[in-house]
């Protein structure tokens, strides 16, 4: 008999136990959820990292017009695509905004965004930027653009485009300036080849890579105009040049379909003068003709910050971000994956 | 040579003593009833039914597309790297790491103490600062004059911190528990200093060796972090598994990430029971 109670008690105080651990844990997440509780309306905003003092700008701005008066955001920064990832399995957002439409299109086919979030005028694009050339300071190579990447002795950081869904926009850049040229389809080809026989690091994302650089782990590192700019900005030394021929890099933002009436709002708002003229102070081109451009600290001419390429191409001229993941990325049929390939076994 | 040996020495013989007296294992008390029950519900929760989730989710596609994934060249190039250097990792710590144990243990220096605790650094450092750190030391800008980045000795070199205090901690405790006496017995018997060590401390350790080598390697192929910056992720070259594990839920290609994730699994399985066979059979050495 006593044993038997003995059981009990064990049984009732493990129990409790185990309740009292599963509040305390859940605590702890309610506890997060709510810490930024300031304003009457909460709006869950989902980002890829680079434009995070971007977005902290608009917020600013936008909490001063009457439509965002009393909305607090709770903010969420990672890499592009595991933000995407993480809606879809469920992190609340109300507003995302990513570095390629790919991140979008993933919450389209999960039903959390609606198919005509890219029909507006800027056709769901919220900032622009460029690819560029960066290389240290002073130019030692004297780097004028594409062609020289293929002297001997460069040595060339790009982040990696199978990891990263961003340092796409490097490769496709580096391919069809070729053609913007006039070269052929397989004369593009060649030089891409020949460009990753000088890739000698492929990190992770842009920032790893401008940190690889930065170690002086290659002479030159290819990357993105607003990248460029912001590592300038907080001291770094370093040159870049925008190539005659580049691509324009694109970045996305989406209210989600479930999402506060408030997110709608922001969204136009980000659109508006104002909100652009926050992006172009950081360094991203506003896609909002007529935005008045401020001065920009760390560009190459602080008071042109944003020359415009003699040939500018999008990914829609390569026929939209489907097209080009299967023609050059894909693992089995990717131009990029082949040419990897053939260069990394001959190394 | 093995057959013909006296029989097992006590540490060895336990697991085999506990497994023919079967009726042990079925008359549990009340509390290590609820013990087991707690722990089997733990376990499953957070290793069996994840682990099954990764295998299940590695054959949604079948056979087929099971065995293209694992034959694509660039897998099979970046397992190669990531099992070869973490095999040759784990082999330099069993060496190096009961060496340093060895060291902290028996011999008194000043600057013991700092060293007992800089030794669990790699543990706490996250691995993406060790992998600048390594960086800074080894790459381009070395004030060695080595620039070892971006190639295989760097993914070498990253194992080699990130894996370094497992031998070392799991070997320690064993050591100081060793009675001096016994050693000083077999050499007044005559054993020379290699056989004392051979016949008298192997043995002993080898279970701390290999469960602390099972772990450095295992630790080893997951890695990702520190070679972010150092290694240049090259396929064919300097990619590990990880990476190309990444590049696959990159591309929302669950299926082949999966696959490459249960073959890791598989690896890290075989080299773990290897290494339990390995240990007892230097135990029985003793």
């Amino acid at each position: 008999m006593p044993a038997s109670t003995h059981r009990r008690v064990r049984a009732i105080a493990a129990l409790a136990a185990s309740a009292a651990a599963a509040v305390l844990l859940s605590g702890c997440v309610g506890g997060a959820a709510s810490s930024t509780d300031t304003g009457s309306t909460i709006l869950h905003l989902v980002s890829y990292s680079v434009p995070k003092e971007a977005n902290k700008a608009i917020e600013q701005k936008f909490a001063e017009t009457p439509e965002g008066k009393g909305v607090a955001f709770q903010e969420s920064y990672g890499a592009s695509g595991d933000q995407s990832r993480a809606v879809v399995n469920g992190l609340e957002a109300d507003y995302v905004n990513f570095s390629v439409e790919g991140d979008v299109t993933r919450l389209v086919k999960a039903g959390l965004v609606d198919e005509t979030w890219n029909s507006g005028p800027t056709k769901g694009i919220v900032s622009d930027s460029t690819v560029v050339i960066v290389v240290p300071k002073g130019n030692p190579l004297g780097i004028q653009g594409w062609a020289d990447l293929l002297k001997p002795e460069v040595k060339i950081v790009t982040p990696n485009p199978a990891s990263s869904g961003s340092a796409r926009w490097n490769i496709l850049a580096a391919y069809q300036q070729v053609v913007a040229n006039g070269g052929t389809e397989a004369e593009a080809k060649a030089y891409l080849t020949e460009f990753f026989s000088h890739v000698t690091s492929l990190p992770g994302s842009g920032r790893d890579a401008t940190s690889a650089f930065k170690q002086g782990a290659a002479n030159v590192l290819i990357s993105y105009e607003n990248e460029a700019i912001l590592a300038r900005q907080s001291g770094e030394q370093f040159d870049y040049l925008v190539p005659e021929a580049t691509l324009e890099i694109e970045s996305p933002a989406a209210v989600l379909k479930n999402a506060n009436p408030k997110a709608k709002a922001f969204l136009d708002f980000v659109l508006s003068q104002t909100g652009q003229e926050q992006f172009a102070s950081l360094g991203f081109r506003p896609v909002v003709a007529g935005t008045p451009i401020p001065e920009v600290a760390g560009a190459n001419d602080p008071k042109n910050p944003f020359p415009v390429p003699a040939k500018l191409f999008t990914v829609a001229e390569l026929g939209g971000w489907d097209a080009v993941n299967k023609k050059f990325f894909d693992d089995a049929t990717g131009l990029v994956p082949a040419i990897q390939k053939a260069t990394g076994k001959a190394q | 040579m093995t057959q013909t040996a006296p029989p097992p020495a006590a540490p060895a013989a336990a697991p085999g003593d506990r497994r023919r007296r079967g009726r042990a294992a079925t008359s549990l008390g009340a509390a290590s009833g609820l013990g087991l029950g707690i722990a089997l519900v733990w376990f499953s929760l957070l290793v069996l039914i994840p682990l099954t989730a990764v295998l299940v989710q590695a054959s949604a596609g079948g056979w087929s597309t099971y065995w293209s994934i694992l034959t694509n060249a660039q897998t099979v190039a970046a397992l190669e790297l990531t099992v070869g250097q973490a095999v040759l990792v784990t082999a330099v710590n069993v060496v190096i790491g009961t060496a340093i144990a060895w060291v902290l243990v028996r011999d008194h220096f000043p600057g013991k103490r700092v060293l007992e605790v800089v030794i669990d650094i790699p543990f706490a450092l996250p691995t993406i600062v060790a992998g600048l750190v390594l960086l800074s030391l080894y790459g381009p800008s070395s004030p060695l004059g080595l620039n070892w980045a971006n190639t295989q000795i760097a993914v070498f070199l990253a194992f080699l911190f990130v894996t370094l205090p497992f031998i070392v901690r799991t070997v320690e405790p064993v050591l100081i528990e060793l009675e001096p006496e016994v050693e000083e017995a077999a050499a007044s018997l005559g054993a020379s200093r290699f056989t004392t060590f051979r016949m008298i401390i192997l043995p002993s350790l080898a279970p701390a060796i290999t469960s602390g080598a099972a772990l450095s390697f295992a630790r080893a192929i997951s890695e990702y972090g520190s070679l972010v910056l150092l290694s240049g992720n090259l396929p064919y070259s300097t990619e590990v598994a990880s990476v190309r594990i990444l590049s696959f839920v990159e591309g929302d290609n669950l299926v082949d990430a999966a696959a490459v994730a249960s073959i890791l699994l598989l690896v890290a399985l075989v080299v773990i029971v290897a290494l339990d066979v390995l240990s007892r059979r230097v135990a029985r050495y003793g």
